[in-house]
C-alpha cells in the first residue's frame, strides 16, 4: 500500500497519534457524588467536592475503577495491580482545582493494541501505549458575550479514560478506523457510551511528517475533535500545512492546534512562552489505587464477547469475509440484528452472505434515507429473515424483493403478506416465460435482425421487453436462457 | 539545585502571583535555604527504592457508584463574584 503524499519537491508520509478521551458511563463523578447526567441546567450538579471548596476530599468511585479494566482487557492491554493518581497543575476558568486529577507514572493500564481491518481484506495492528483515569474539566462558553467566558461546571470531575495510542497511524483513513474501532469496543463493553456529539468520546491527534526512512518529524497536537470527519479534515488540513512550511524551507515549530469547524483549518492555541509546565506530583489526598489479580479476574470473567472475537466466529461459521465480518461487527445492534435475522431460519445460514448484503446495504440505505436507527427498524429480524428466504427459493426476484422491502419498511407487513397480496411471486414456468418471449420477438422482427446482424446489445432490449409483461415477475436466468436459445435458433 | 530570578519568575508566573523586585529577592533567598536543607536527603542512598507515596498502610477507600440528585447550583454560585443564570461569567479566556 502506497501511502505517500506528494509534495511540491519531495513524497511525505504522514505519522499519527491518537489521545482519546472517552466518558466512563457511570451514575456518579470519579470522586465525588453528583451525577453525570448531559444536559441538565447549569451548575446544577457540581458538589462541593467538584467546586474545590477548601477542605474537601475526593473519594474514588469503585465502578470506575472496574470500567477501565474492563477497558483495558477490551484492548488486549496489560492491567497494572498498582497505579497512582497524580496532579496536573494548570489555571484555567473551567478548572476550579487548579490541577487535574490524572495519572501520571503509573496508569491503570498499561500497553495494548487494536486491529483495524481494510476493504481489501488486509489489517494492521495500532499499539496503545496506555489508558488512565483522570477528571474531565467544566465547559466554557466563549461567544456569549464579547467580554465575559461562561462557565458551567456539571462536568467537571466526570470519570474519563485517556487512551493514547502508539503513532502507528499512517493516513486519515486509518485514523478514522482506529477511533471507530475503540469506539465499538467501548460500546460493546458498555464502558462509555459512544457518543461523540455529546462529547462521550473526543479525541486529539498528534500529527507529524517525514520522508520515507526518516526519523519522526517535529509533531503538532490539534485539540478536541468529536467527529471523525472532523478528525480527517484536520488531519488533512494540517499535513499540507506542515508539508508546505517543510519544503520551502522552514521547520515545524511544535505546537497545541485548535482546528476550526466552519472553516476547516488549524491555528495554534497557544503561543510557546506560556508552554505548559504541569508541574505533577502524587496528590496527596489520595492512596495508590491497588487492584488485586482477584478481582481483575472477577472483572475479565464478566466481560461479553467483543467484536473481534464475534468476527472470527462469523467468519468460521458462516465463511464470511474478513471485512464483511468487520462490518457487521463493528456496532453490536448490526450484529445482533444478523444474529437473529440469521437464526430466524435454518435455511438462512446457507446464505449468509446474502443476508449480509440485505442488511448492510439495501436496510442500512433505507433506514438513512428516512433517518432511523436499526435499533428501531420498522422491518424486524424475523420480517427480514422471512424475506431472504424467499429470494433464496426462488419465489420471488431480487429485484421485486427490493420493491417488497420497501413497502415492509412503510407498511410494517410481513414479506409473506406483500407478496401474496400483490401476487409477486416469481414466474418460473418455462412454457409461460417461453410464450411472452415469442410475443415480444414477434412484435420486434427489425430488433431481431439487427441482433441477429451482431448488435449483441439488443438482448437488453429483449430482456426488458419481457420483463416488463410480465410485471418484472420472470425468474431472470430462465428469461435469459431461454431468449438466448429462441434467439439463436432464428440464426 | 539553585533557583535563579528567572525560575522565581517562572514559578510566580505558573502561581499567578505578582512580586516586586524586593519579594523576588526574599524568595529567592527563602527558597535556596529550604533547597539546601531539603538536599541533605541526597546523602541517603536511594538505588533501587521505589519513591513512597504513601506513609499509611492502609487501602484507598472506594465508593458505590450512586449519584445524589441535590441541585446546590445557587451554593456553588453564592461566592461567585459574576453570574449570570447559572452560570459564572468570568473574564474572557481567549483560546
Amino acid at each position: 500500500m502506497n501511502n505517500l503524499i506528494k509534495g511540491e519537491k519531495y513524497d511525505w508520509e504522514m505519522v499519527i497519534g491518537l489521545e482519546i478521551h472517552a466518558q466512563v458511563k457511570s451514575n456518579s463523578k470519579l470522586f465525588s457524588s453528583s451525577s453525570t447526567k448531559f444536559g441538565s441546567s447549569p451548575n446544577s450538579q457540581v458538589s462541593l467536592v467538584d467546586a474545590a471548596m477548601p477542605g474537601m476530599l475526593p473519594v474514588i468511585n469503585k465502578y470506575c475503577v472496574e470500567q477501565a479494566v474492563k477497558t483495558g482487557v477490551g484492548l488486549n492491554a496489560k492491567i497494572n495491580n498498582y497505579s497512582v493518581f497524580d496532579r496536573k497543575n494548570y489555571f484555567y476558568a473551567d478548572l476550579p482545582q487548579g490541577y487535574q486529577i490524572s495519572q501520571y507514572k503509573y496508569p491503570i493500564v498499561g500497553e495494548g493494541k487494536v486491529t483495524i481491518d481494510f476493504k481489501d481484506g488486509t489489517s494492521k495492528d495500532i499499539r496503545i501505549v496506555r489508558l488512565h483515569l483522570e477528571q474531565d474539566a467544566g465547559k466554557s462558553l466563549h461567544d456569549q458575550n464579547p467580554s465575559k467566558t461562561y462557565v458551567d461546571l456539571n462536568r467537571s470531575g466526570v470519570a474519563l479514560m485517556e487512551i493514547v495510542s502508539e503513532p502507528d497511524i499512517r493516513t486519515p483513513d486509518e485514523a478514522g478506523m482506529y477511533i471507530s474501532k475503540i469506539r465499538s469496543i467501548l460500546m460493546y463493553l458498555d464502558t462509555c457510551d459512544g457518543n461523540m456529539q455529546e462529547g462521550s468520546l473526543r479525541a486529539d491527534v498528534n500529527i507529524s511528517v517525514r520522508k520515507p526512512g526518516d526519523e519522526y518529524g517535529t509533531r503538532c497536537e490539534i485539540k478536541n475533535l468529536n467527529s471523525i470527519k472532523f478528525i480527517k479534515q484536520a488531519i488533512n488540513y494540517e499535513v499540507k500545512r506542515q508539508i508546505e512550511i517543510l519544503e520551502s524551507g522552514g521547520s515545524i515549530e511544535q505546537n497545541t492546534m485548535l482546528f476550526n469547524t466552519s472553516t476547516g483549518k488549524t491555528r495554534p492555541m497557544r503561543n510557546k512562552e506560556e508552554a505548559h509546565d504541569y508541574r505533577y506530583f502524587p496528590d496527596p489526598d489520595l492512596l495508590p489505587l491497588e487492584i488485586s489479580k482477584e478481582e481483575i479476574g472477577k472483572i475479565k470473567s464478566s466481560i461479553p464477547e467483543l467484536p473481534d472475537e464475534l468476527k472470527n466466529k462469523f467468519i468460521e461459521t458462516y465463511k464470511l469475509s474478513n471485512y464483511d465480518a468487520s462490518v457487521l461487527t463493528a456496532e453490536k445492534q448490526t450484529s445482533d440484528y444478523f444474529n437473529e435475522t440469521i437464526n430466524s431460519d435454518p435455511e438462512l445460514k446457507n446464505h449468509a452472505k446474502i443476508v449480509v448484503n440485505w442488511i448492510t446495504s439495501e436496510l442500512f440505505s433505507l433506514l438513512n434515507k428516512n433517518n432511523q436507527d436499526l435499533n428501531n427498524s420498522p422491518v424486524s429480524p424475523e420480517n427480514l429473515g422471512q424475506l431472504i428466504k424467499l429470494i433464496s427459493t426462488n419465489e420471488i426476484s431480487g429485484k421485486i424483493a427490493k420493491d417488497v422491502l420497501e413497502d415492509m419498511f412503510s407498511s410494517g407487513k410481513t414479506a409473506r403478506q406483500i407478496v401474496d397480496e400483490k401476487g409477486l411471486q416469481q414466474v418460473t414456468d418455462q412454457g409461460e416465460i417461453a410464450k411472452v418471449i415469442d410475443e415480444v420477438i414477434e412484435e420486434n422482427p427489425k430488433m431481431v435482425e439487427q441482433y441477429l446482424a451482431g448488435k449483441d446489445k439488443l438482448l437488453g432490449f429483449f430482456v426488458g421487453q419481457a420483463m416488463k409483461l410480465t410485471k418484472g415477475k420472470a425468474n431472470p436466468k430462465m428469461l435469459n436462457d431461454i431468449l438466448k436459445q429462441k434467439l439463436n435458433k432464428k440464426n | 539545585m539553585k533557583i535563579d530570578k528567572n525560575t522565581i519568575n517562572k514559578i510566580a508566573r505558573l502561581s499567578r502571583i505578582k512580586l516586586d523586585d524586593k519579594e523576588s529577592e526574599d524568595y529567592i533567598k527563602d527558597l535556596n535555604s529550604i533547597l539546601d536543607w531539603v538536599e541533605q536527603l541526597n546523602e541517603v542512598n536511594t538505588e533501587n527504592v521505589e519513591p513512597l507515596s504513601n506513609i499509611s498502610s492502609s487501602i484507598l477507600p472506594k465508593r458505590e457508584d450512586v449519584s445524589n440528585d441535590t441541585n446546590s447550583s445557587e451554593e456553588i454560585l453564592e461566592n461567585a463574584p459574576d453570574k449570570l443564570e447559572g452560570f459564572f461569567a468570568v473574564p474572557k479566556v481567549v483560546e
